[in-house]
């Protein structure tokens, strides 16, 4: 005998709000599975009047873009939440950090204006830094030279259906290598676009293996600096937010092209 | 970049944080947010929290606790998290976390040189007084090793010196530690709440009086109190056939009693712990927040060793579950919340509570459960008040015997037509799946016993077809080999041969795939039964197969209670070569009988059960008699009471739980304010 739920169905969505995050120190081994899990037990937590889809197993309205892989940094993440009520951007912004544990930390929370395209289809491309900790910047140099005179550079990644190979030249915008401040480690920037499937940093770390036999020491720290509508022009890319900021005629966060200042 | 947490500033010093060392290996190990730290409600001290004496001695109180099985296991554990939060709230002590690492991690921490961690403070076990170890399960103990081995810790309690910690162990299979009597430094038996905070305080004194006799002394002062094992100060004697003639406190070892005491925490509700739950990043397999209802069981169940040695039954107060709830959820955020018990339908308030607990959470998303198997209609009202409009999916029923001769010899006391008459009332009520537990190997169990399983089943299926008018209605017989267990009435029983258990299994598989109308509709899942004889074989084992532990982990034993990792050859062969100069062997230890005089290897250790009255039950069991539950008829001499000088502690109370208001404050403080 088919059971359907009983009582009223959930209170529809009168809002839909744009969060990016960062995740930071040790929680950049946590996996975007593992967010998701710590996320919704924080809306719990700061009792967020979530809104919630249908039927038997009903579940809160989030929705998750593009998430940076384990073990890589981020300072920009991003995810949209519906609620069943209007609230205050900025003091969901408060109460979910102090929910959240520390290393996942909210920056900028936006209302989306009904109607706007929706946020994935601004993330174009990201802006990365990699970290060579021990390894002189000349190497470094060299292979990014090498690497950005090829016209393609194909690497093969296991993937859940198995090894698939793919051009990664193609999707790099810029690629730097310079000298930290301190001396003490290379410092490689890379603007890459969004592709199917995705170039990862370890994918562009692979190509400059193939190309060059680049080997760091240690696995390089990686850090998400940006994500967002990519302007080729100046190989900059722009805050995916901007928009909505404009339209709540509030000011958000740090402009993303200077995220780097945080680094 | 931002700062690492992990990060101290005194490298190589004692307590220092090896988090620097870590971060690469970090890299390269499957699921690495489970060595990071930092879950949620977890907590990292000051090193010297305690402070200093007058003279100068260093007071504080540090525990590592660990709980031997990879982190997705080990996180929920209640026991280690409960004594986590115990310890940390004294302002002079701290306790921090370590789990078994995976192969890979073992590996990389080989090659680098990095010892066992704890997962707070990423400091080495080493640096720690007490390294206390939960072992619920005996197929943890070569993960024991394997930490011991990776810290740099001696193996043996013997090669241990001043500045070792003092290696603890604790859980359900602590009630026999011989097997494990070379590796521990002491045993603490029963409920460890107060036990640890004991140990705690005799640590702080043997520290301010400048640590006399060392080690040693300060083993011997912990013996002393009657309330922590210490094998060292134990010689065991052996007969010419191999049976033990005695245990006894070694004469270097004066003022150490005959036979330790468990312990056991009256007034429950004076204890709500764990407050604030651990809640991992990373996946672990209970996603929920877990309530202990009651502790204790007098169901009387021979088979089971939960049951024996938890005595007696003491109840937390409806309100008191409720206020556990309430603040647990506000600390975690967890959208389930489990009722745990060992028969949690048995709570005198279980409906109040039900009803209580359903109203409060209505419309809050949160998930309701009662982990109980008790085969009545009852217990279907309950499941049907937990789940108010949710989906009824399947419900888990445990008769764990075949056959009605067979429950009357294990003291399960469940008519065949209660079982029907319970199943039709789940399926009645929209309930479309089954779980049936069962155990083979039972004693005086005939191939006849367990083929009647299939029998149920499929009468099981035919009622369900029948009141629901569907087809598609499921039974799942989940079936594994029956192990005996120390302070059971079955503990001297014979455990069935692996080929003997195997073979059974087969039948009952046949019995139930032979018959087409039924054989779609039955699920059937069992457990070989090598495994459980290595689970045997550490269970009633004594300290001559601590040889075989260390054998077989000496051969590449790790992780034994997963199947993937388990070697069933290996122990074989480890159990060979160690025995080989012993009058004994795996099947002397396991599918042999013991005799009513024969001295078991944990005889002294206290559990409160009486001796005679353990075997008086073993006979009764051969000879079908049942025995009642003391909660509602009187007693029945167990013995536990007495000698542990405590008392049933149940209610009802009489209260109920009042409506909640403090979700919605929290929302208020978010709302726009226009």
């Amino acid at each position: 005998m088919a059971r359907t739920p009983e009582g009223p169905p959930p209170a529809p969505s009168v809002q839909k709000l744009r969060v990016r995050y960062a995740k930071r120190g040790r929680l950049r081994f946590s996996s975007t599975r593992d967010f998701q899990r710590a996320l919704e037990r924080a809306l719990r937590r700061s009792a967020v009047p979530m809104a919630f889809s249908a039927g038997f197993h009903p579940h809160p309205k989030i929705s998750y873009a593009n998430a940076a892989p384990t073990g890589t940094a981020s300072e920009a993440e991003y995810f949209e939440i519906s609620v069943n009520e209007r609230i205050d951007p900025q003091r969901v912004r408060t109460a979910l950090n102090e929910a959240l544990p520390e290393g996942l930390d909210v920056l900028e929370v936006v209302e989306a204006p009904p109607g706007s395209p929706a946020l994935a289809d601004r993330l174009q491309a990201s802006d990365w830094v990699m970290e060579f900790r021990g390894m002189p910047v000349g190497s470094l140099t060299d292979a990014v030279a090498w690497l950005l005179a090829q016209e393609r550079v194909e690497v093969t990644r296991v993937m859940k259906k198995g090894p698939r190979t793919f051009d990664v030249r193609s999707a790099v915008v810029s690629l730097v290598a310079s000298p930290a401040p301190d001396g003490t480690c290379a410092i490689l920037r890379a603007v890459v676009r969004h592709t199917t499937p995705t170039v990862r940093p370890d994918d562009v770390l692979t190509a400059l293996y193939s190309v060059a036999a680049l080997t760091p020491p240690t696995p390089p720290l990686v850090t998400r600096l940006a994500q967002g509508p990519l302007h080729t022009a100046n190989a900059m890319v722009a805050d995916p937010l901007a928009a909505d900021q404009d339209v709540n005629g509030t000011i958000g966060g740090d402009a993303q092209g200077s995220a780097s200042s945080e680094v | 970049m931002p700062e690492r947490p992990g990060d101290r500033p005194l490298p190589g010093s004692a307590g220092s944080s090896l988090f620097s060392r870590l971060e690469p290996l970090l890299e390269q190990v499957s699921k690495p947010i489970q060595y990071v730290g930092g879950e949620l409600n977890s907590i990292v001290k000051d090193w010297n929290c305690g402070g200093v004496g007058p003279d100068g001695q260093e007071l504080t109180v540090r525990w590592a606790l660990m709980y031997p099985d990879a982190y997705e296991v080990a996180l929920p554990n209640q026991g280690v998290m409960i004594l986590y939060e115990v310890i940390n709230e004294r302002p002079d002590a701290l306790a921090e976390r370590s789990y078994s690492v995976w192969p890979d991690m073992e590996a990389l921490l080989r090659r680098e040189g990095i010892s066992q961690f704890t997962v707070d403070g990423h400091r080495a076990l080493g640096d720690f007084d007490l390294f206390g170890v939960s072992m619920s399960t005996e197929l943890g103990y070569t993960n024991l090793l394997t930490a011991l081995d990776l810290a740099g810790i001696p193996l043996h309690s013997r090669d241990r010196v001043d500045g070792d910690p003092i290696v603890i162990v604790g859980g359900h299979a602590a009630f026999n530690p011989e097997p494990v009597a070379d590796f521990i430094d002491a045993a603490i038996v029963g409920d460890g709440e107060q036990a640890v905070l004991e140990v705690s305080d005799l640590l702080t004194t043997w520290k301010s009086q400048g640590r006399p006799g060392g080690r040693h002394g300060l083993l011997l002062r912990l013996a002393r109190t009657g309330g922590v094992y210490v094998p060292a100060f134990y010689d065991v004697d052996y007969l010419p056939d191999g049976r033990i003639k005695r245990v006894a406190p070694a004469t270097s070892a004066s003022g150490v009693p005959w036979r330790v005491s468990k312990h056991t925490v009256m007034d429950l509700d004076a204890w709500p712990y764990p407050k604030k739950p651990l809640v991992p990043l990373a996946e672990s397999v209970h996603e929920r927040m877990s309530v202990e209802i009651f502790r204790g069981c007098t169901r009387g169940c021979r088979f089971c060793q939960a049951g024996m040695i938890t005595r007696p039954v003491r109840e937390r107060s409806i309100t008191g579950i409720g206020e556990m709830i309430e603040t647990g959820l506000a600390a975690t955020g967890f959208d389930e919340v489990g009722l745990l018990s060992l028969s949690s339908a048995d709570h005198s308030e279980i409906a109040e509570i039900a009803k209580g607990l359903a109203d409060r959470y209505e419309g809050t998303q949160t998930g309701l459960s009662l982990p109980s198997t008790r085969v009545d209609a009852f217990n279907i009202d309950l499941a049907n008040e937990l789940n108010r409009g949710g989906r009824r999916s399947g419900l888990t029923f445990a008769p764990e015997g075949g056959s009605e001769r067979i429950r009357r010899v294990i003291n399960k006391m469940v008519s065949e037509d209660d079982l029907i008459s319970t199943v039709g009332a789940a399926y009645s009520a929209g309930w479309r799946q089954v779980k049936l537990y069962f155990m083979c190997g039972l004693p005086t169990e005939t191939d006849e016993d367990v083929l009647q399983i299939a029998d149920l089943a499929k009468r099981v299926i035919e009622t369900g077809r029948r009141i629901s008018g569907q087809r598609d209605i499921r039974c799942t017989v989940s079936i594994g080999g029956f192990i005996p267990k120390p302070h059971t009435p079955f503990q001297w029983c014979g455990q069935l041969g692996a080929p003997e258990t195997d073979a059974r299994l087969q039948k009952l598989r046949e019995a139930i795939r032979s018959d087409k109308r039924y054989a779609s509709a039955i699920g059937f899942r069992y457990h070989d039964g090598q495994p459980g004889i290595v689970e045997g074989l550490l269970s009633r084992g004594d300290r001559r197969v601590g040889k075989v532990i260390e054998a077989a982990w000496r051969d590449g034993a790790r992780f034994d209670g997963w199947s993937e990792h388990f070697s069933y050859e290996r122990w074989m062969r480890a159990a060979e070569e160690a025995l080989a100069d012993e009058p004994v062997d795996v099947a002397w230890y396991t599918t042999r009988e013991r005799g009513e005089s024969e001295v078991l290897p944990w005889d002294h250790l206290d559990s409160g059960l009486d001796k005679d009255w353990l075997w008086q039950d073993w006979q009764d069991a051969l000879n079908d008699v049942e025995v009642e539950d003391c909660r509602w008829t009187p007693c029945f001499d167990c013995g536990v009471c007495p000698q542990m000088d405590t008392n049933i502690e149940i209610g009802p109370t009489g209260k109920t739980l009042l409506p909640l208001t403090v979700v919605k404050a929290g929302k208020a403080n978010l709302l726009e304010r226009t």
